[in-house]
């Protein structure tokens, strides 16, 4: 059933997508139609997006569950993740249309739920500032709306 | 250690780390990461390139590579089987000689699913990194295998490596296939298992416009580095060839990347000495980008970058650098000149 389920307060809408690992969050989603690699994309040590050309450049993404199209690049973020998380300077989930091996092994070493292959275009379907929760097992991501 | 496991490039030059300000921090955080990995048996080749210095992996070979220009060359141009593994993952295969059955150890997720058609062929190893660029830009998710037609004769290995080192970073792509070149694409009906799909096409003015796409002209030049992945030898002497007889500009510091095999032999054979009397500085067991290439930066004052590392250029832009794509022949040029030039 798209776009609900019972019992859900009118304004909450349900996305499916590939059920994964993690614990269910809740959050602010921090959306760009751009990719995402831990090595190339961040500045791990202040917490924003330090790529000139990324969309979020600037943007901290720390507390925040993080929405984008694919994982790309190599193989750092499979252990960056944990070391972000370890010192509390994380995303709080992380939810693709496209993640990779890397991105799952490394957000599973972390501790911080993932999710991709959703029935439409996360990216699309979520605004930056809408508050999100992140139900991996079940395979859903819940859209409370605007904080 | 169940199966024999080596070791990514370092993140520091014991031999070297001062002569471009490398913390003691670093140096340290260094050696007790080697001391735990001697300790577990693990061979310490620090090489990205072990394809060439080390044994390459066989046709069929099931291997767990933790480096993704690896695992992307020996997939695509040796016909081995591996996905990217991250660290962690790749050390617990090591741990066990087990991989998770999925991915590209398997036949069937191994046939191509985009095609692209080259209509110039690539002049030199940037171009080629260029082309890699430009199909992993395109790369919409780890599971598209691209196909590359219309390379009519043979490429060499330095050729391969930075398409597929580009065509991985840019794309988290782990496997291609070159049609009449690479082992699984004898011909594109073999490469597609079947009928292929329409062609991209990539020509010279998508190359001009990949190069142009990176970097600032007329601006002074901090530094240029051969790396990522580690030079060959056959690129060591191509660069000792370039670098003889010419002097580095004052205010532009040259670093070249090689594995300690290659380093060896280098010196051996005098290439070392010729690229080093020009003021250019070697680096053995190391890559740029996983050198603390912030802090480094920020030590030397260095901001504008030049490379012929196409995956270079990609990687090093949220480090703190404005990086440049030149061929090695431009990029040296560049160096001499201390200035970014066409």
């Amino acid at each position: 059933m798209r776009g609900g389920r019972k019992g859900a307060p009118l304004s909450e809408r349900i996305i499916r997508g590939h059920p994964a690992s993690g614990t269910p969050i809740t959050g602010s989603a921090l959306v760009a139609q751009d990719n995402f690699s831990a090595r190339y994309d961040l500045d791990r040590i202040k917490g924003v997006f330090s790529r000139p050309s990324h969309i979020l450049h600037g943007q901290s993404y720390v507390g925040r569950i993080l929405v984008l199209e694919a994982a790309k690049g190599g193989v750092a973020t499979a252990w960056m993740l944990r070391e972000m998380a370890a010192r509390e300077m994380a995303p709080l989930a992380l939810l693709f249309n496209f993640a990779n091996p890397i991105m799952a092994q490394g957000a599973a070493f972390a501790g911080i739920p993932v999710m991709d292959r959703f029935e439409e275009d996360i990216t699309r379907a979520v605004r930056s500032g809408e508050r999100l929760t992140v139900e991996p097992g079940n395979g859903i991501v819940r859209i409370h709306g605007p904080a | 250690m169940r199966v024999p496991t080596l070791t990514d490039p370092r993140g520091a030059d014991f031999k070297a780390y001062k002569r471009i300000r490398q913390s003691e921090t670093i140096v340290a955080l260094e050696r007790r990461a080697i001391e735990a990995l001697r300790a577990l048996g693990i061979m310490m080749t620090d090489t990205c390139i072990i394809y060439q210095t080390i044994q390459p992996p066989t046709f069929g070979e099931h291997v767990a590579y933790g480096d993704t220009g690896s695992t992307i060359y020996a997939n695509s141009v040796l016909g081995a089987r591996s996905n990217f593994e991250g660290g962690p993952a790749a050390l617990s295969a090591a741990l066990t000689g087990r991989v998770p059955r999925y991915g590209f150890h398997l036949e069937e997720r191994r046939r191509g699913s985009t095609l692209f058609r080259l209509e110039d062929r690539p002049r030199c190893l940037s171009d080629w990194g260029a082309v890699g660029g430009i199909v992993g830009r395109s790369m919409t998710s780890y599971w598209e295998v691209p196909v590359i037609a219309g390379v009519s004769a043979p490429v060499r290995s330095d050729e391969l490596k930075h398409f597929g080192a580009a065509l991985a970073s840019f794309g988290s792509t782990p496997l291609f296939h070159m049609v009449g070149i690479t082992p699984e694409a004898r011909d594109l009906a073999t490469a597609f298992d079947g009928t292929p799909p329409q062609a991209h096409p990539i020509g010279r003015a998508d190359i001009d416009a990949f190069y142009a796409s990176y970097g600032v002209e007329g601006e002074g030049l901090d530094v240029v580095v051969f790396a990522a992945p580690q030079m060959s030898l056959f690129e060591m002497e191509q660069l000792a060839g370039l670098l003889d007889g010419k002097r580095v500009h004052g205010k532009t510091t040259v670093l070249i990347a090689t594995s300690p095999e290659v380093k060896a032999a280098s010196d051996r054979m005098g290439l070392t000495e010729t690229i080093e009397t020009s003021g250019a500085i070697v680096l053995e067991g190391v890559c740029f980008y996983q050198m603390h290439a912030r802090e480094i930066g920020e030590a030397n004052g260095w901001r504008t970058l030049m490379t012929n590392s196409a995956k270079l250029v990609n990687i090093i832009g949220g480090y703190g650098y404005q990086p440049t794509l030149r061929p090695m022949e431009r990029c040296i040029a560049c160096a001499v000149a201390g200035k970014v030039l066409p």
